[in-house]
């Protein structure tokens, strides 16, 4: 069971803090120049944490006991691939569902 | 001042977080379930979901609580698991540090993963936008998104069911992310830093508190900067 007061510290804890971390650099640095050396880091953040937060979940699925499964390998990569030849966010998501519940099917 | 192409803004990122809604709904499902299942209250499970909006911090304060770990550990994994969003705000700054200091904060609650995604997305491929344009756009997809994660905490958390294993719903939120990611990949810059990314988020994967992730992360910015000098320069000869 989980003492109340803990929650509550835990509940306004994190939220500040998330707050916080969300807020550091829109909120500090505003519309003032960033030197063109972090610009240049920039540009990258979203391919290099995107990836890396999703990779663990491929390798190592929960739902599986972290064993590797090839229904969730293959849907993976088939949505990596139309995402990246197609552009296109939902048809890349419908191809990786159906590869997804097919192979299970298949497989199952 | 609604302008047309801030409210057509508005409405693009209304359509095009519209899809994610079905990742984030099962995913608040369970957090609202499995809350209520660790012994809190519908109102602490709402207060939870609304106040730190966060699911996987979320999910790893709850766990460790149930555990029974002291609370700074507690704050400072969940924290460790959302250091990301620091990254997100400065990637965001360039597009938006322009709005007005309010607006900001507002959009500083709203950074979600499925926000800052969608975004950058569309101010990387529509540089010409206004900063009010951008921040219409953002808020179109908080506002597909986020009531969603409220209101599916509260089903969540109200039925107390989960939705059955066979569905492999664990996958959504992988294939989602998967797919905004295949179209960044725009450069070698880009692929280069991903799948560096991916090396060192494997590599890394032992170490603690989600920390392997933002040694991906530190990683894969480098390594994209160090491509597109690497590139430039041997354009420029």
């Amino acid at each position: 069971m989980i003492d109340s007061t803990t929650l509550w510290i835990v509940i306004i804890g994190l939220g500040l803090g998330s707050f916080g971390l969300r807020f550091v650099f829109t909120g500090i640095i505003g519309d003032r120049d960033m030197p063109p050396w972090i610009l240049r880091h920039l540009r990258y953040t979203a391919v290099a944490v995107l990836p890396g937060l999703v990779a663990p979940a491929v390798m190592w699925p929960a739902a599986t006991g972290g064993e590797t499964d090839p229904a969730r390998m293959a849907a993976a990569f088939v949505t990596l691939g139309l995402g990246y030849f197609t552009k296109n966010v939902i048809l890349s998501i419908t191809g990786g569902a159906a590869t997804l519940y097919g192979l299970l099917y298949l497989l199952g | 001042m609604a302008s047309s192409s801030t409210k057509s803004a508005y409405w693009k990122g209304f359509r095009d977080g519209l899809p994610f809604t079905i990742v984030v709904g099962p995913f608040a499902l369970l957090f609202g379930v499995i809350a209520t299942e660790a012994g809190l209250n519908v109102y602490e499970t709402m207060a939870f979901s609304i106040v730190v909006i966060a699911g996987a911090a979320q999910f790893t304060a709850l766990q460790l609580m149930s555990e029974n770990a002291p609370t700074i550990i507690v704050l400072a994994s969940a924290l460790a698991v959302n250091l990301r969003m620091a990254m997100y705000s400065a990637s965001l700054t360039p597009y938006i540090g322009a709005a007005p200091l309010w607006k900001r904060a507002f959009a500083a609650y709203f950074t979600v993963d499925q926000s800052y995604a969608l975004s950058i997305v569309q101010y990387e491929t529509r540089p010409e936008m206004t900063v009010p344009d951008r921040l219409a756009y953002f808020f179109g997809v908080v506002t597909a998104i986020c009531p969603n994660w409220y209101l599916f905490t509260l089903i969540g958390a109200l039925v107390g069911q989960s939705i059955p294993p066979e569905f492999a719903i664990d996958f959504a939120v992988p294939i989602t992310f998967l797919a905004m990611i295949g179209p960044m990949l725009r450069t070698p810059a880009h692929i280069a830093a991903a799948f560096v990314s991916v090396a060192l988020s494997i590599a890394f994967a032992w170490v603690p508190y989600n920390l392997g992730l933002m040694v991906a992360g530190i990683g894969g910015m480098i390594t994209g900067a160090q491509v597109e000098l690497w590139t430039e320069r041997r354009a420029a000869k």
